[in-house]
């Protein structure tokens, strides 16, 4: 059924549909994300954990300065994290600019890393202000270049407006380019939408439009990740799936940097949307510096002692 | 391999736990006469050899805390006295840790309560109730700042050191000398608290500590030396106090029992809300007086209510109340044990369906998984007693009205709680409801500046913030 | 001298608004201070008791309910009413309890006075016992004191007219309706408050008045499980034991004053404490 029978694509369906959902209480939010981020996680749980989010990690570079060799350097840390330990496994995916894409591609596809993915931000990153025109050639030309998933920004513009059916609209003409070959990730930006209120509303207007995943941020605003916020999205992912029966993604990206960090995101997982979502085909986490932590932590869990940052590769 | 998480447990070797106590009268440790066995109910382990009062001990405390009274306390400034309270909260906080797991260990609540709600909260009551001390002219309307004098204080076990605060600290505040009986099975933290007020240098018998059971508290009750009585705990006991006090001038205050209806409007956030119903019941294993322990769903959500509900309790983490990851811990005693067993067979009995969240319980110690019943209505008696433990009663409603009426219909009112999304629709419920403390979209939530205590049979007065205090002053006892 | 015969006024209950002559047909004698019959006023049996309950209880949420200024400005027009009536008061302090003339004056001048005092604490009384609590956390929190319910209350035996204001007042100001006891001796010029009650704006129940026996009424208000609070003012002190224990069985607020002062308002207010988080 389109859109999963919730709207029918008009703008007052849309409307009745984001009407209905429940409010959020932002305190009540915030004190349920803080009693989580108390759960001490320990020994054989914490390493499962580890290597959990290592597998979840979208190792990212979104920088203006991007270069052929920066790309490929991340490339090589995504299919092999720790080069003198091949029991680490490979990162997810590799997140870049679209223009990287190809170059990401072929690169891992060189050093044996087919089963890492490319991920290309789109629809004219971060910002979202750009002709819907401009946004679909933007993707088309990542899933030229070989991107497996895109990392679409919804625009925040529209939607604080209250023009829902623009930005619904935009996901569903960005998923149909998307087709059979591409995981489409809905960034919204939750720092620009401020309140737990749009953060639901963003969510499932977002999952009934088509996304596979939902993501927090771009990493270019702050706050981003913020526990509370995952929360909120991972009940929304959770309510979607008893009305649906389908599984949606999530992806916390921006300000998750230690391995603390990434463990309070799998307990968040773990105790909202449930064990179901503990897997990198519906969990990611968008970071750049985390990895080199979670590779410590995993070293220190192996030696008994702390490790260095001089025993880990900076890129 | 999934998720799960290893075992988290505090260390206990931070406590040191003598085989066995005595009383703390006139600033000394004194050797008891008979004793009884303290165990910590997670594991039936017997903690200590706690001391039983008799009329000797009782007489002894009263005594000191006159002396002290009439010597010291009410000679000195309100001033220097706040100082004191002041070091009683710093060293409270600075052995928090010991506090906490003595209290888990005695009581069997989890660590991450003890350590994050009942000894912060405590020392927050003394360094708030500090600043008091000499301000109490400034205190409520026509306020007389005369203490009462000596002070009867009978607490409960559910939460022994923070219920300690709730008496202490304004007593002490407003000038008064006490004589403290800690509950039965949780006598610990409070013998602890003996040698902070030790370590404060808190001058000999402004604080008297005397252990024992129901015999004891008659002692204090009844003695002729005693002014004010301050008790928290069952209605029944309540009213046998009341009824004991009639003949004499002692002023008394009264935080007794509960049945709080939790009031669920369908424009809640329901996430929100069934966090707030969680906490509001499973909280310290139900074991509190103003326990959400009577669920109001509006009937049109109730159905997904309940379902999250469900869900959500599958995720309490039942057990070793050590255990930094347990939420919910032991049941603080077999008769409290029993008395939930045989208050849930009458709803069973009476036609209500219950349903318990999966999961594991210790083979020792006691337990009880949590537990709602469904399709209870007011006549059930699981709707209409305190049951005191990890166990909801869920009823429905179809108006507004309806839910308020409902609410009200019964002889307690120290709680109630409100979710809706609707801001006159919380003020106007929040006036309906006939109870001393209303939680509009939280549940169970403590502060010492917020004034908490009981309409109807639920008791005399309030305790914490400015209201509290004038119970401690004489004269003001109404307000 | 004229030959008329006096119309002489038959002294009866006053219960939710109206004047019932009371259900057990009991009275008693009422004499002046030289000892001669001035009247037969009820002796108010415990369903008349039960009956003022049901009628205090039924006006209590709509009392409760008026405004501070609505309820301040009746105080005050019973205060209008009474001033308007004060030479029928006197006479009737004279006659029952053989006071002077300026003595009853007085009496009647301040109770006047002092429905005037209470009315103005209609709409003071919450601002200054009420408090917003700065607890540490994201949250709004405030204490109001809000009416208890059904008081009883026994006027004491003198002064007759200012001791039964000083019993009601306080109680009805807060939004608490009332069941009050008039004197047993001087039980006359209560009777005829009634008339200015029924005349002031007060809607019907707030404010019951019975006559009758002290030590078969007392202990009947102290068990009622419908009465939530009792002001014992006006009872000997012998009587307190038995009435505190009768009283515990719902838990009664049970207070005696001896003075005009806040403290008898706030004594028949429950303190409410809410919570709200605040945020967006």
């Amino acid at each position: 059924m389109k859109f999963f029978g919730l709207v029918d694509g008009s703008d007052s369906s849309l409307r009745k549909f984001l009407a209905s959902l429940p409010a959020v209480d932002q305190v009540g939010a915030d004190s349920r994300a803080a009693m989580l981020a108390t759960r001490s996680i320990k020994a054989s749980s914490k390493r499962w954990a580890i290597d959990t989010a290592i597998r979840m990690v979208d190792l990212t570079t979104l920088e203006g300065a991007d270069t052929r060799g920066k790309v490929e350097a991340l490339c090589t840390k995504a299919v092999r994290p720790d080069p003198t330990n091949p029991d680490v496994p490979s990162v997810g995916a590799v997140c870049v600019y679209n223009d990287m894409v190809g170059i990401a591609r072929t690169h891992l596809d060189l050093i044996g890393g087919q089963h890492v993915g490319v991920a290309a931000v789109s629809t004219a990153f971060p910002s979202g202000r750009a002709s819907m025109s401009v946004k679909i050639q933007d993707t088309q030309d990542a899933i030229d270049a070989g991107a497996s998933e895109i990392d679409m920004v919804i625009d925040r513009g529209a939607f604080l407006s209250g023009n829902y059916i623009d930005v619904f609209n935009e996901i569903v003409a960005i998923r149909e380019i998307c087709g059979d070959k591409a995981h489409l990730k809905v960034i919204f930006e939750t720092g620009e939408l401020v309140t737990y209120d749009n953060v639901r509303k963003a969510s499932f207007l977002a999952m009934a439009a088509g996304a596979h995943f939902i993501k927090t941020s771009t990493g270019k605003v702050a706050p981003a990740a913020t526990a509370p916020v995952v929360l909120v999205m991972l009940e929304a992912v959770r309510d979607f799936y008893a009305m649906t029966q389908v599984r949606i993604g999530v992806k916390p990206a921006g300000g998750i940097r230690t391995t603390k960090d990434a463990i309070k995101q799998l307990v968040l997982v773990n105790e909202t949307a449930g064990p179901d979502w503990l897997t990198p085909s519906l969990f990611r986490i968008g970071a750049s510096a985390l990895l080199n932590d979670l590779l410590m932590q995993r070293m220190k869990m192996d030696d008994g002692y702390y490790a260095s940052p001089q025993y880990v590769t900076i890129d | 391999m999934s998720f799960e998480y290893a075992p988290a447990p505090e260390s206990r070797t931070v406590v040191s736990i003598k085989a066995k106590y005595g009383h703390f009268i006139g600033g000394k440790f004194v050797a008891g006469n008979k004793h009884f066995p303290t165990i910590n109910p997670a594991t039936e382990e017997v903690l200590s050899q706690i001391a039983l009062a008799g009329k000797a001990e009782v007489d002894a405390a009263v005594k000191a805390a006159r002396k002290a009274y009439t010597t010291t306390w009410s000679k000195m400034s309100g001033r220097e006295r706040g100082k004191y309270l002041f070091r009683i909260a710093r060293i409270m906080q600075e052995r928090s840790r010991e506090f906490a797991v003595l209290e888990t260990l005695d009581n069997g609540k989890p660590i991450r309560e003890s350590r994050d709600t009942d000894i912060p909260l405590a020392a927050a009551h003394f360094f708030y109730h500090a600043g008091w001390a000499d301000k109490l002219e400034y205190a409520g309307l026509g306020t007389v700042t005369k203490a009462h004098g000596v002070a009867g204080q009978i607490i409960p076990w559910n939460f022994p050191l923070l219920m300690l605060a709730w008496k202490v600290a304004p007593a002490l505040a407003a000038g008064n000398t006490v004589v403290l009986k800690p509950a039965e099975s949780t006598s610990l933290t409070a013998l602890l608290f003996a040698e902070v007020c030790q370590q404060a240098e808190l001058p000999a018998g402004v604080v008297n500590i005397v252990t024992g059971d129901g015999s004891t508290g008659a002692l204090i009750v009844n003695h002729p030396g005693i002014d004010k009585i301050a008790f928290t705990g069952s209605t029944e006991v309540g009213k046998l106090i009341a009824r004991a006090v009639a003949p004499t001038s002692k002023s008394v205050t009264l935080e007794l029992g509960g049945k709080a209806a939790n009031i669920v409007f369908e424009d809640a956030a329901i996430d929100e809300a069934v966090e707030g119903i969680v906490n509001g019941i499973f909280f310290n294993q139900g074991h509190v007086c103003c326990a959400g322990s009577r669920l109001l769903l509006q009937e049109n959500i109730a159905e997904e209510v309940l379902e999250k509900l469900k869900v959500r309790m599958a995720k309490i983490r039942v057990g070793d109340p050590m255990d930094k990851n347990t939420d919910l811990g032991a049941i603080n005693s077999k008769e409290q044990l029993n008395k939930i067993t045989e208050l849930t067979a009458t709803g069973d009995s009476e036609g209500a369906q219950r349903w318990s969240a999966p999961c594991e319980l210790p083979g020792k110690g006691f337990w009880f998984a949590p537990t709602i019943f469904i399709g209870v209505t007011q006549t059930h008696r699981i709707a209409r007693e305190e049951i005191f433990g990890p166990v909801l009663s869920v009823l429905t409603f179809r108006t507004p009205q309806e839910a308020i009426d409902k609410a009200n219909n019964t002889p307690f009112g120290l709680s109630a709680g409100i979710w809706s999304d609707k801001g006159s629709k919380i003020l106007w419920a929040s006036s309906q409801l006939r109870a001393g403390v209303i939680w509009a979209n939280t549940f169970n939530k403590f502060d010492p500046t917020s004034p908490f205590g009981g309409y109807k049979e639920s008791g005399w007065g309030r305790e914490g913030g400015r209201h509290g205090l004038s119970a401690y002053l004489k004269g003001a006892s109404h307000e | 001298m004229s030959n008329r015969i006096d119309v002489k006024k038959t002294y009866k209950l006053y219960i939710n608004g109206v004047f019932p002559r009371t259900e057990s047909g009991r009275t008693y004698e009422v004499k002046n201070a030289k000892g001669d019959f001035i009247a037969n006023p009820c002796l108010a049996s415990r369903k008349d008791l039960k009956d003022a309950v049901v009628a205090a209880r039924a006006a209590q949420p709509g009392w409760n309910k008026a405004t501070a200024y609505n309820k301040g400005q009746i105080l005050y027009r019973i205060a209008e009413m009474l001033e308007g009536r004060s030479a029928q008061f006197v006479d009737e302090i004279c006659a029952v309890t053989g006071v002077t003339k300026t003595a009853a004056v007085k009496e009647v001048n301040e109770s006047v006075d002092r429905l005037v005092w209470y009315a103005g604490w209609s709409d003071k009384i919450s601002s200054l016992t009420g408090a917003l609590n700065p607890v540490a956390g994201p949250y709004y929190n405030f204490t109001i004191p809000e009416s208890m319910g059904v008081i009883a209350a026994i006027a004491p035996e003198s002064p007759s007219l200012l001791g039964l204001i000083d019993a009601i007042s306080p109680i009805i100001v807060g939004g608490n309706t009332v069941v009050v006891l008039a004197s047993n001796k001087a039980p006359l010029s209560a009777m005829s408050f009634a008339e200015v009650l029924a005349t002031s704006d007060v809607p019907a129940g707030v404010i019951n008045i019975l006559t009758g026996k002290k030590e078969e009424i007392a202990p009947w208000m102290a068990s009622h499980m419908d009465i939530d609070g009792f002001d014992i003012s006006g009872l000997n002190k012998k009587m307190h034991t038995d009435i505190k224990v009768a009283g515990a069985e719902n838990l009664k607020r049970i207070y005696s004053f001896k003075a005009a002062e806040p403290g008898r308002i706030l004594a028949f207010l429950e303190n409410k404490t809410v919570w709200h988080p605040i945020g967006i």
